[in-house]
């Protein structure tokens, strides 16, 4: 038994309103740069619909992740080491820019600078790649909230196999519309097929956490990661010629804080924590033969950090005592397996995702509900779960490999905690029987409810900060010390602004935004050396050099190589590059 | 003249091909890819591409059977001046006619698509005309040769041991000398590409990946050890106290 550690997500769908502001947030903190225009590390797409890139689930023509060979090993679906090699001139199955969408921006110039006449000055769209006009025909989320589905509901990859299996049963009449939401980021698998696939050998996954990481030094751009990802969440930055992909906010998981996305979700439906996992026994479990056993074959790889077996081997492997601890208490241990009702996306790709879902139970209420039914009752609801396949075919593809039960059985859990707890909200005795009805006891039922409905902000998210020994190789630990109360988070230090240290962007960002939250002036006004923090501004005033100035006035520094050499907010090679939120007066 | 030419000239494109390349790799590994357009296009890509590479994989084994191996060897494995001649220029030809194929798909391709157009740096654009130059002119000789038929240049006994001779650090100036000019010109626009190649998007190849053929497909690896810095510490930058302190412990 190799014990690894594993940081983990959990999203519950039931609560995705679909705002889009993890994808925003992430966006600005991410890849705001030239050549990752078109780059979502986090997107959120509405199901039914063809997520993004287009149909990217229809591995028959992407030929991403794992699949078994005649004897049944494990061999990378779009081919082996020699295949891929011979491929490397020009990528087989590469998705273009058409299949993501061509980004583009307004040409807002025109509005200040046309002249006076008779008609209102138009910002024409222009692309960013081509920088000539456009005409805007795709997004990362166009067909958001089912638009256009009418016309190309059939597109969507796993509507075309349920369909396929049941004839025309998911129609996409307004009235029997059923939808949800889906965020997505990078799986941070177990089993990373983009890994697989680098020739480079470029990415890698961190021993002490699990997080999959782009080498940015290493990647020569043979772009088969792209290729290899199921989930086609590595891009191709098309300016630096390098993959990227999600970092899982390593500079803040490392000091303890949530992912951007995971902090700034408007419905707190992110769930932050420590799987703990049996390394050898990975690739086994990777290759069973009947796809729907990779669910339970990817749960039998998790290890009970109870186990007192399981901690001895961890300690003995080096995983710190303070790691453990946040194992055991760790959320996504708990929804994925004590209360089994996280399930990975797409289990069916073998690559052992590690960013599981609650799938939605919002539906099938939605649909009770309209029909004039009581949408929380027991009764009603197991009813309903049983009779409307529909929903729960869809899900199954989407999260089960297609095994139904499964679904079945997690909606009757969420049904039964539904039920049941409005019993007690509503100052009946508590119903026993609706827990026992589902296999488990109103005590763990209760507990179960703490953690998804009230989901407290340190339930929700359980990140054990580097440890304390290695502090001092973490680049965004290094001097925690010295920021915390030390000489002042942002203030000039005695040389000038670029002197001293460089300040981790996370631990800026998160006394830029207490800041904001405690004090009682309008705060953002303060420059952070030479960079203008939105974060931190509150509408109120205007922070210095938000708004261009006059044509003598210096520009702020860009973002350059230079900055990788240490200097400049702290950059690291490894993921991604230039992460400050950083705007050009 | 010629001393310069063909004895000093390729010790400097050496120098610099191989202090370039490590400097490059040193301190420039971020800029060190491929740099694909393939996003931007495909389909012409895939068509010029594969050709391209696969046909100068062959011209580059070409010139090692040519330049590398004596021909008191092959004559001495049975093979006559005639056999060797016809398949190198049959052989050769395809290769070569191929690599400026390719090459000539993917300048139309960079031209006429915009994105990729757009995308193509300067430093592109002089490397695309030395490459496309040296592949012409290697042609031109191999075609000259067909030609000239049996009178034909046989550069195994001019071009050939010069090559070897530089190995040794004794040129043989006068044997290159005696090469008709289509091989000089050649030889020099060669040297031109590889006295470039260090600083251009060629460097891909010097690290292609073959080691992903032995290499596990699951890859860990722990974080960075060194704190804040992204590169080693360079001799001459060490933090004040540093080196004191490493003392001090030891």
């Amino acid at each position: 038994m190799r014990v690894m550690a594993q940081m983990g997500m959990v999203m519950n769908l039931d609560k995705c309103i679909g705002c889009h502001t993890c994808s925003v947030t992430c966006k600005q903190a991410w890849t705001n740069r030239a050549g990752t225009e078109y780059v979502w590390f986090n997107n959120v797409e509405t199901r039914p619909g063809q997520g993004y890139p287009r149909r990217y689930e229809d591995q028959e023509k992407w030929r991403g992740g794992w699949q078994l060979n005649k004897k049944g090993r494990l061999v990378l679906k779009s081919g082996g080491r020699i295949k891929k090699l011979l491929g490397l001139f020009a990528s087989p199955v590469q998705p273009e820019l058409k299949d993501y969408y061509e980004p583009w921006t307004y040409d807002y110039k025109t509005l200040i600078d046309a002249p006076l006449g008779d008609d209102f000055p138009v910002a024409r769209p222009k692309s960013l790649i081509t920088g000539k006009d456009t005409k805007i025909t795709w997004s990362a989320n166009w067909d958001d909230d089912l638009g256009g589905a009418p016309a190309m509901g059939h597109l969507d990859p796993i509507v075309e196999k349920v369909r396929k299996e049941s004839e025309d049963k998911i129609k996409f009449a307004f009235e029997q519309t059923f939808m949800f939401y889906l965020p997505r980021i990078c799986e941070h698998c177990l089993n990373p097929s983009c890994m697989a696939s680098c020739p480079s050998g470029a990415i890698y996954k961190r021993v002490e956490d699990g997080i999959v990481l782009v080498d940015q030094d290493k990647c020569r751009g043979w772009r088969q990661c792209i290729t290899g990802c199921p989930y086609k969440k590595i891009y191709f930055n098309h300016k630096t010629g390098k993959a990227e992909k999600c970092t899982f906010c390593y500079p803040r998981v490392e000091i303890g804080l949530p992912t951007v996305c995971s902090e700034t979700c408007v419905g707190r439906l992110r769930y932050l924590g420590l799987f703990l996992y049996d390394a050898d026994r990975v690739t086994d479990a990777a290759a069973v033969t009947d796809v729907k056993d990779l669910y339970q074959s990817q749960m039998d790889v998790l290890l009970d950090p109870n186990d007192p077996a399981v901690a001895a081997a961890a300690t003995a492997q080096g995983i710190p005592a303070d790691w453990l601890d946040a194992a055991r208490r760790s959320p996504v241990y708990a929804l994925a397996k004590v209360y089994k009702v996280a399930l990975p996306l797409h289990p069916e790709y073998r690559t052992m995702p590690m960013v599981w879902y609650v799938p939605p139970l919002s539906p099938i209420v939605d649909l009770l509900t309209e029909q004039g039914h009581d949408g929380e009752d027991r009764g009603n609801l197991f009813g309903a779960i049983d009779a409307l396949r529909i929903p729960v075919e869809y899900l199954a593809e989407l999260f089960t490999a297609g095994d139904t039960d499964m679904i079945t059985d997690v909606l009757r859990k969420l049904a039964a905690m539904r039920a049941y707890m409005r019993g007690i909200t509503m100052g009946e005795e508590p119903d026993r029987s609706i827990p026992e009805a589902i296999g488990m006891t109103p005590e763990s039922m209760y507990e179960m409810y703490r953690l998804m409905a009230i989901a407290k902000y340190e339930e929700r998210y359980v990140i054990p900060k580097a440890h304390v020994e290695q502090a001092h190789d973490l680049e965004e630990m290094g001097c925690s010390v010295d920021f915390e109360g030390g000489p002042g988070m942002y203030e000039d230090s005695p040389f000038g602004e670029a002197s001293g240290r460089p300040t981790p962007v996370a631990v800026e960002n998160f006394y830029a935004l207490k800041d904001r939250q405690t004090s009682d002036t309008p705060s953002g006004e303060r420059s952070l050396r030479n960079r203008v923090n939105l974060l931190n501004w509150d509408g109120n005033g205007s922070p210095e050099g938000l708004f261009p100035g006059g044509r003598n006035q210096p520009r702020a520094a860009q973002p350059s190589p230079a900055d990788l050499d240490g200097r400049g907010p702290a950059v690291d090679s490894t993921g991604g590059s230039a992460g400050s939120p950083s705007v050009d007066p | 003249m010629n001393l310069l030419l063909w004895g000093v000239l390729p010790y400097v494109m050496v120098a610099i091909l191989i202090g370039g390349s490590i400097w490059r790799y040193r301190y420039d590994q971020f800029g060190w890819t491929t740099r694909s357009s393939q996003l931007y296009e495909s389909r012409l890509l895939r068509i010029g591409s594969p050709i391209f590479h696969f046909g100068l994989l062959a011209v580059i084994a070409g010139h090692f059977f040519g330049l590398v191996i004596p021909m008191t060897w092959t004559l001495a494995v049975g093979m006559s001046q005639d056999f060797y001649h016809l398949n190198a220029l049959l052989v050769g030809g395809i290769a070569g006619i191929g690599t400026l194929g390719g090459i000539v798909i993917l300048i139309y391709r960079r031209r006429k698509t915009g994105p990729v157009f757009m995308a193509t740096t300067r430093n592109d654009k002089v490397m695309y005309v030395v490459l496309t130059a040296a592949i012409i002119f290697g042609l031109w000789t191999t075609l000259a040769s067909v030609f000239e038929g049996e009178h034909g240049h046989n550069y195994r006994e001019t071009v050939a041991p010069w090559f070897r001779s530089l190995f040794i650090f004794q040129p043989d100036i006068a044997a290159m000398a005696a090469a008709p000019f289509s091989f000089h010109i050649h030889t020099l626009v060669g040297m031109l590409l590889f006295t470039i190649w260090p600083f251009t998007r060629l460097v891909h190849a010097f690290t292609a990946p073959l080691h992903y053929l032995f290499r596990p497909y699951i890859v860990y690896r722990s974080r960075d050890k060194i704190p804040g810095e992204v590169r080693p510490i360079r001799r001459g930058w060490a933090p004040i106290g540093t080196e004191d302190r490493a003392r001090d412990k030891r």
